[in-house]
């Protein structure tokens, strides 16, 4: 598959990598995360070679944007929306305690259980394959549910 | 709601342009000639189209510029002034830099002779093939006029049969007909 034309990279894959953003970030700063991810998707987007994979690499620059804008001290720091969180009870569980796993886990765990992308688009987002992918994944609930039941 | 406003729809396309990420910004422009599609690349203004299919229109833009191809009207702004004026009947001459850098040797030499006749005057497909030192090669001349990739900036409405006839447009005759009344070429 060739790489489309931007535009319609960006048409396709706004509408939830903003919403996966407000999730994380809540509103306000979800706008910010959402400039700079697509920005971020254009400055490497030439360097791409096909145009397989581009949903899981765009959640993929989302959720690393996403992490370094937790990490960023902040006076005003707000939750998430908390009605972002419906339909995704089981996952929703869980998503606070991912921010604590190794970051090739979490990658897994939360592109598989929060986005429902499947292991190859995984593995094409961590630069490895569909296998790898599934292993980290596992890897990760395992370490998860060990954190839970602590 | 969680969706993209149009105010941060817009901030992106205008920050996707201001930072020079762009191989090609596009945008409609509206005319008397119906609504074109404008396209401007890195080194100036490289597609105006007529009853633009965007896929296509899109496909070819990145396959011509490269695959960083984004409505934003911001690097059309300039375009679409000169146009207006154009329509309006106050500008005669575009002073907008043009990319065809992507045609072939033959199509930038016929385009650049195109580009010097004059506003309100036409010139056959012989002449013009005459002036691109290529005499014989009227028909090739028209064949460069229906690829045009900037129809009215680069003026391949003025050019006509030997007859005196308008004989063809990739817009369409009738679009011809305007753009030489509007430029008094014809009554």
């Amino acid at each position: 598959m060739s790489l489309p034309p931007f535009e319609r990279f960006y048409e396709q894959h706004r509408e939830e990598i903003f919403g996966f953003l407000v999730r994380r970030l809540g509103r306000q700063h979800a706008e910010d995360a959402f400039q700079e991810t697509f920005l971020r998707a254009l400055r490497a987007y030439p360097n791409l070679r096909h145009g397989e994979h581009l949903r899981a690499w765009a959640y993929t620059i989302a959720s690393r944007i996403a992490v370094d804008e937790h990490r960023r001290p902040r006076a005003d720091a707000d939750l998430p929306e908390l009605e972002s969180l419906d339909g995704r009870p089981a996952f929703a569980q869980l998503e606070h305690l991912a921010d604590q796993l190794p970051p090739t886990e979490r990658a897994a765990v939360v592109l598989r259980y929060g986005y429902d992308l499947d292991y190859s688009d995984i593995g094409a987002a961590l630069g490895s394959n569909a296998t790898a992918a599934r292993q980290a994944a596992s890897a990760g609930i395992r370490r998860l549910r060990q954190k839970e039941l602590r | 709601m969680n969706a993209v406003s149009p105010d941060l729809d817009r901030r992106f396309r205008d920050a996707a342009a201001e930072e020079g990420l762009l191989d090609a910004a596009y945008d409609f422009v509206d005319s008397p000639v119906g609504p074109l599609l404008v396209a401007a690349s890195k080194r100036g203004l490289c597609r105006i189209s007529y009853d633009a299919e965007p896929d296509r229109e899109l496909e070819e833009l990145a396959r011509d510029f490269g695959a960083r191809v984004l409505r934003s009207p911001k690097p059309i702004d300039a375009a679409r002034r000169e146009l207006d004026e154009y329509f309006e009947g106050k500008r005669q001459s575009f002073d907008l830099p043009v990319d065809v850098a992507s045609l072939a040797d033959f199509n930038r030499r016929v385009l650049r002779e195109l580009a010097r006749v004059p506003y309100g005057e036409v010139v056959t497909y012989g002449e013009l093939a005459a002036r691109s030192a290529r005499p014989r090669a009227a028909r090739a001349v028209g064949m460069v006029m229906n690829r045009n990739p900037l129809p009215i900036v680069l003026p391949c409405h003025r050019v006509i049969g030997a007859n005196g006839k308008l004989t063809g447009y990739a817009g369409g005759l009738e679009r011809k007909e305007t753009l030489l009344r509007l430029e008094g070429a014809i009554l």
